[in-house]
């Protein structure tokens, strides 16, 4: 057993550094690093840089444009770019459907689809949950009914998140109402947001942000090509592209970029002649969550070395990861809203001239809006749920 | 020892309540929030109408002569629907001032206007740096003419921009964290040279920032004796402090309602959600949050009425400390337990997370507390 990197992965490493050094704009690291909205120019733009490079789908097979990377080189990778400040690569294209096209996909699906998610031409989104339907996916209601070369899709999906950017959505829809077995019923389509019948709604947050959406489904003509798999086996793409979902959800590299954040502010803030930092409760806080991150980083290693082996696609050890990485985001924001004491309180100006720290009203924004951590992606009660199951067998 | 409230309590929550169920429920609070004051002087008046106002302050000036009980009773409710008018800032800090340690004079002029609702008031104290340093103050105060002249920053004023009179504090001597010095100045809103920024609270209530340049007030300006404010801030802090603790009560228990019913109603699985044990002991946990954040509070509505300083601090520590931790645990359960729905601005549980999210930042956070408590004795 060896926890050291090679190095090679050293000099990997220094690669990866100095390109997103010299290719991460400014004002998009200043805004990623001050939690401030991205546009979807701002994440289309870095997507089509890493593109360019060749480094936006490091996990894909080769010939579509994958980095043939270990498991150890994508971590590196991964980490390199959340302690430098990169905007995330939006998931639901690179991460979700590609994994599932690649899988169950026809050859035109793939040539139709996979480069354009490359090349960062399609903003795809995810249409799973409904109104009635959030932890108890099967139970969806969304109805495509087959009619010739087109299924006619009615129906609304809820949550769907950037779906105001959306280009193409997947669908989780109800082919056959008439099955016993629930899961039988449900198709996987793929559904261009520009047809006729398409209606975006915006869900405000208690952060006051815009990121979620309902999307309503009125007779919506899709072409029966866009099914993924066979119809009635929807359910099977679900749960595979679950685990490609859940693996993302543990945020590990961009937690310690955050834990130094969070050292950074306490070490500003003044307490006691002393600073927060120096506050033995304050710090014993901070320093629980840095060991329980430095476990859980080695965790998903092993378990991404565990995958590799297996050749398998992630199973309920992801749900782990997502649960603890999840509790750890959360403390983090906690304990950044808290080094603001009472001047968290101000969140929107209200004169246009009143000078207003932007800033310290971001991390309560934060603190706010990573309560969803835990209720997404499969919320972690359901995550716990599956391992019982699954991994405990109980 | 008696626990129950008392006839003239459960007759005051009920008027508060009757009033508040409707001219105060989610939507009528949304429009308050949107509308460019940020508050209502309709709900002010009736505040004033049903002696909402009056509870805490003596007869001789239109008042109630209330106990902290009593004022836990109207704390509840306004924590049960979220107000968001200056309740605290004009009757827990700003007039309490006066009430504790005004003149004659000065209680004559600004307490009868206060209690039928004329008057609101603001504490202009808390500076940049300060955190929770009651000591902390760089504002000075200079001697000047027959008055004082006044200069500094002041920021996370509670309702300052709603204020017509504010309480603020300034240094007439000593260093920036002494405790002797500090004076206390009660400064019309309309001064020359002060000038108030707001901005909307992570809460719905709105915080000013206030900038003092070349104020000047006369003598009869100042509260309590001159370089002896400290004292009187700490009791006057120490009284606002239980005043959320008790409005977190009412927060709470809105909390947990919701969750309660949303449990009994929110189908998966074909079954209600509260079916799943998981959640059930969550729930149970709510519960027993909520009951003890009601008896720390209680404890210390009753005993800030009482005990002396050492024993006051000791409670109101003991009290902030339940209350940080109870408010923490279940507005964040309360959401967890919501779902998706529990992030949205749609519902009030969400506005409920940001209320009890303040609260427990307010006036010190359980590590402030957790430090004045092992100090204390
Ligand atoms: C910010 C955000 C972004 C999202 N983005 C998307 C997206 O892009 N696309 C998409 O399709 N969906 C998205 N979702 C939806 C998300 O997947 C659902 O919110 C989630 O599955 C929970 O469903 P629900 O909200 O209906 O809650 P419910 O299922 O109603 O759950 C309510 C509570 O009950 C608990 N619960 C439910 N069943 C059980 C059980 N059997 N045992 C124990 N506890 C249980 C839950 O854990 C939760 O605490 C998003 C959600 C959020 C908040």
């Amino acid at each position: 057993m060896d926890l050291n990197y090679s190095p090679g992965e050293v000099a990997f490493r220094d690669e990866v550094r100095t390109w997103i050094r010299e290719s991460l704009p400014e004002d998009i690291r200043d805004k990623v690093l001050n939690y401030r909205e991205l546009t979807k120019e701002d994440l289309l733009g870095w997507h089509r840089r890493l593109a360019t490079k060749g480094w936006v789908a490091p996990f894909w097979p080769v010939e579509w444009g994958g980095t043939n990377w270990t498991v150890v080189q994508r971590y590196i990778f991964e980490e390199e770019c959340e302690t430098a400040g990169c905007p995330p690569i939006v998931a639901f294209g690179v991460r979700m459907c590609a994994p599932v096209l690649l899988r169950f996909g026809t050859p035109e699906q793939k040539q139709r689809f996979l480069p354009r998610i490359y090349d960062g031409d399609d903003f795809w989104v995810q249409g799973y949950s409904e109104p009635g339907a959030g932890s108890d996916l099967a139970s969806l209601k969304t109805r495509a009914v087959r009619d010739g070369d087109h299924y006619v899709v009615t129906g609304q999906k809820i949550w769907t998140t950037l779906g105001h950017y959306g280009d193409w959505i997947f669908c989780l829809v109800r082919t056959d109402a008439t099955r016993e077995k629930r899961q039988e019923g449900i198709s996987f389509l793929l559904i261009d947001m520009k047809s006729p019948g398409i209606t975006v709604r915006p869900i405000v947050l208690m952060d006051q942000g815009h990121e979620v959406n309902e999307v309503f489904f009125d007779d919506v003509r899709v072409p029966a090509a866009n099914l993924v798999h066979e119809e009635g086996k929807g359910w099977t793409v679900a749960k595979y592209l679950l685990g490609y979902e859940r693996m993302g959800t543990g945020r590990i590299a961009l937690s310690k970029r955050e834990l130094v954040r969070v050292k950074t502010l306490a070490a500003r803030t003044r307490v006691n002649g002393g600073t927060l930092l120096d506050d033995p409760r304050f710090r014993d806080r901070i320093t629980r969550v840095e060991v329980e991150l430095m476990a859980l980083e080695i965790t998903n290693l092993r378990f991404l070395d565990q995958l590799r082996r297996g050749d398998r696609p992630p199973g309920a050890e992801v749900s782990m990861l997502k649960i603890r990485g999840t509790e750890i985001q959360q403390a983090i924001t906690e304990m950044m809203m808290q080094t603001a004491g009472p001047f968290a309180h101000p969140y929107r100006a209200v004169d246009a001239t009143a000078a207003f720290d932007t800033f310290t009203a971001s991390l309560t924004g934060r603190y706010m809006n990573l309560r969803k951590a835990t209720i997404y992606a499969g919320s972690n009660e359901i995550q716990r749920n599956i391992i019982a199951k699954a991994t405990l067998g109980l | 020892m008696d626990f129950e409230y008392s006839e003239e309590q459960r007759l005051l929550s009920e008027t508060i309540r009757r009033f508040l169920a409707t001219g105060y429920n989610f939507d009528a609070r949304a429009k308050i929030v949107a509308s460019p004051a940020g508050h209502s002087d309709d709900v002010w008046a009736a505040l004033a109408e049903m002696g909402v106002l009056s509870v805490p302050f003596g007869s001789e000036h239109g008042g109630f002569g209330g106990t902290t009980i009593d004022m836990m009773v109207v704390m509840e409710a306004l924590g049960e629907a979220l107000v968001v008018e200056p309740y605290l800032a004009t009757v827990g800090l700003g007039g309490q001032f006066i009430a504790r340690a005004g003149t004659k004079a000065q209680q004559d002029a600004i307490l009868p206007g206060l209690i039928q609702g004329k008057t609101k008031m603001a504490f202009a104290h808390t500076e940049r740096g300060a955190r929770y340093d009651l000591a902390h103050v760089t504002t000075r105060a200079r001697a000047a003419g027959d008055g004082f002249t006044l200069d500094g920053e002041k920021c996370v004023v509670l309702h300052g921009g709603a204020a017509d009179l504010l309480v603020v504090s300034a240094r007439t001597d000593g260093g920036d964290t002494d405790a002797r010095g500090i004076t206390l100045f009660l400064v019309p809103r309309n001064a020359r040279g002060l000038t108030v920024t707001q901005a909307r609270g992570v809460d719905a209530h709105r915080v000013a920032e206030v900038r003092l340049s070349g104020v000047t007030v006369g003598r009869d300006a100042v509260i309590g004796a001159e370089g002896q404010g400290l004292p009187v801030i700490e009791g006057v802090v120490d009284y606002a402090t239980v005043l959320v603790c008790a409005e977190a009560v009412g927060a709470i228990k809105y909390a947990h309602d919701a969750t309660l019913d949303y449990l009994k109603t929110r189908r998966q699985f074909g079954v209600p959600i509260g079916t799943f044990q998981a959640l059930q002991h969550r729930m149970v946990d709510i519960l027993i949050s909520y009951e003890q954040a009601r008896s720390i509070a209680t404890l210390a509505c009753v005993k800030i009425d009482s005990g002396d300083d050492v024993e006051r601090r000791r409670i109101v520590s003991a009290a902030k400390i339940k209350i940080a931790d109870a408010a923490r645990h279940v507005s964040q359960e309360a959401v967890q337990l919501h779902g998706g729905m529990g992030m949205t601005e749609e519902l009030k549980i969400s506005h409920t997370f940001r209320r009890l999210t303040m609260i427990a930042q307010m006036f010190g956070d359980a590590d402030h507390h957790l430090a004045r408590f092992a100090a204390s004795k």
